[in-house]
């Protein structure tokens, strides 16, 4: 994507795109570690949803379906906040190749 | 209607911000500035100005509330100074990066420590790279004019730059003076009406403001805002003038005073300057060819003009009402010496520093530096590049 030069931006720094730091793939900021989704222990109590600070848990009708890695930070928080006995999140480790650049 | 009012500098802050009405006022008290906040309260109470008076809990909480009423959309002021003004210090480099045209009345008083309440400018030059435009005021009817002007500038859709109104806190701001107050509808007429360039209550164009930047954007708008300030001399300048067409009192980014045949010039902003023209009267009389500049723009900084009017000088000494600890002389000497740098035959210029925490400056005092400069002057030499006036040495 062609980035503005100065003078093409608005001015005051001011986002004309609201709602576009969704081209931000915050996943690729996870290094080492990923939360891992169990199903079948899960309560939909919306815990995880609630304190992820990325927008990466993804809920449909009330139902938690899945992490969406692409914004997941592996930052825990979501493993760390689920309450139930065992964990329906826990953290695994995450191979990340250095030849690929870090792409997943 | 037009008329002659006695009024001190916080008063006549006070009195244009009644007049301009802006939308939002928020403001927190601070000696020596507090009377401007009270006065607008007291308005407010009468029901003599229409917009909301916000009182936060702080100075950096009113600044807050000034870019957040500024992002919505309005015309925005305040007024600080000193530690006030400090604790504002990371929101005023959001205001100018958000290019929002808030302004701001500084009744400019020393910071702490030790801790003192009276008149320099140490406030608004550590203030000075934050991206505000400054004016200064060497009396009540200054700061009134400049404050009216300051919308205008502020507000031009090249500028959109807050600005600073400076005037000495105390020695203005407490002292009482006859000013011409302009009629209500002429002042509203002259600053116009507002219009944000974007709105965060314009739902049909939605904006996000004050997003994170990256490495990749951060820079280009650094550059942007940088594009406002720079635009801002020729506003300036027509606002001055405009505003000399309507109310007859015309303003440039300095004044000269006595500076045509002048061989020597003392460089000094607000209220000293008074004490100054005085002191130049007096060493005319005594034979020196001396004359007295008084910038009331410091950012910009009118680099060429300021140049043309002291190149001609022999001997040039700049006073500075704010030291810069560690620096080749105070704030505005060293603006002034980079403006002659160009000049093919450099004037000598040097530097004193004055009156902070509101020590007082005299007739003498300026002609003790009237003394040194004819020095220079006849002997080309300069023995002291950067020294101080009316402090206890020995």
């Amino acid at each position: 994507m062609k980035k503005e030069n100065w003078k093409e931006l608005p001015i005051g720094c001011v986002n004309v795109h609201p709602g576009n730091s969704r081209e931000n793939l915050t996943g690729t900021w996870r290094s080492g570690l990923k939360p891992e989704f169990i199903e079948e222990t899960c309560i939909h109590c919306m815990f995880c949803w609630l304190y992820c600070p990325h927008f990466a848990i993804v809920v449909e009708d009330g139902v938690m379906k899945a992490i969406n890695y692409n914004y997941c930070t592996g930052c825990g928080l979501c493993a760390e906040e689920c309450p139930t006995k065992p964990k329906s999140i826990v953290m695994v480790k995450e191979e990340v190749k250095l030849a690929e650049g870090g792409k997943k | 209607m037009k008329m002659l009012k006695p009024l001190n500098g916080n008063q006549t802050i006070a009195e244009a911000a009644r007049q301009v009405d802006p939308d939002v006022i928020a403001a927190y008290p601070i000696t020596p500035s507090t009377a401007i906040v009270e006065s607008i309260a007291q308005f407010k109470a009468d029901g003599l100005i229409t917009g909301e008076f916000v009182c936060p809990e702080s100075e950096h909480s009113a600044m807050s509330v000034c870019i957040g009423a500024a992002s919505a959309g309005g015309r925005v002021m305040t007024a600080t100074c000193s530690q006030g003004l400090a604790l504002m210090w990371e929101m005023l480099y959001i205001a100018a990066g958000l290019r929002l045209p808030i302004v701001a009345g500084i009744a400019n008083r020393a910071l702490s420590a030790p801790i003192n309440i009276h008149g320099d400018h140490s406030d608004t030059m550590g203030a000075r790279d934050s991206g505000w435009i400054h004016l200064y005021s060497e009396n009540c009817q200054e700061a009134y004019d400049n404050f009216i002007q300051a919308f205008r500038i502020a507000e031009h859709m090249d500028v959109r730059t807050p600005v600073f109104v400076g005037l000495d806190g105390f020695i203005i701001s407490h002292s009482v003076e006859v000013i011409q107050v302009e009629d209500d509808a002429e002042v509203k007429k002259f600053i116009g009406e507002y219009k944000p360039v974007y709105s965060l209550l314009d739902m049909t164009r939605k904006i996000t403001v004050g997003p994170l930047d990256f490495t990749d954007y951060y820079f280009e708008h650094k550059r942007s805002q940088i594009e406002g300030i720079e635009k801002a001399p020729a506003v300036i300048e027509q606002v001055g003038k405009e505003f000399g067409q309507k109310f007859g009192r015309a303003y440039g980014f300095f004044e000269e005073y006595k500076m045509n045949d002048a061989e020597m010039a003392i460089v000094v902003m607000s209220s000293a300057a008074g004490t100054g023209k005085d002191a130049v009267d007096e060493l005319r009389q005594e034979g020196l060819k001396i004359g007295l500049l008084k910038p009331r723009v410091f950012r910009p900084f009118p680099y060429q003009k300021m140049a043309e009017a002291l190149k001609r000088m022999k001997a040039i000494a700049v006073l500075d009402r704010a030291s810069s600890p560690g620096a080749y002389g105070a704030p505005l000497f060293t603006e002034i010496r980079n403006a002659l740098y160009d000049c093919t035959e450099r004037p000598k210029v040097v530097n004193y520093v004055y009156g902070l925490g509101g020590r007082d400056i005299k007739a003498e005092h300026f002609k003790e530096v009237g003394a040194k400069l004819e020095k220079i002057r006849k002997t080309g030499k300069v023995d002291e590049m950067c020294g101080y006036l009316n402090l206890r040495e020995s």
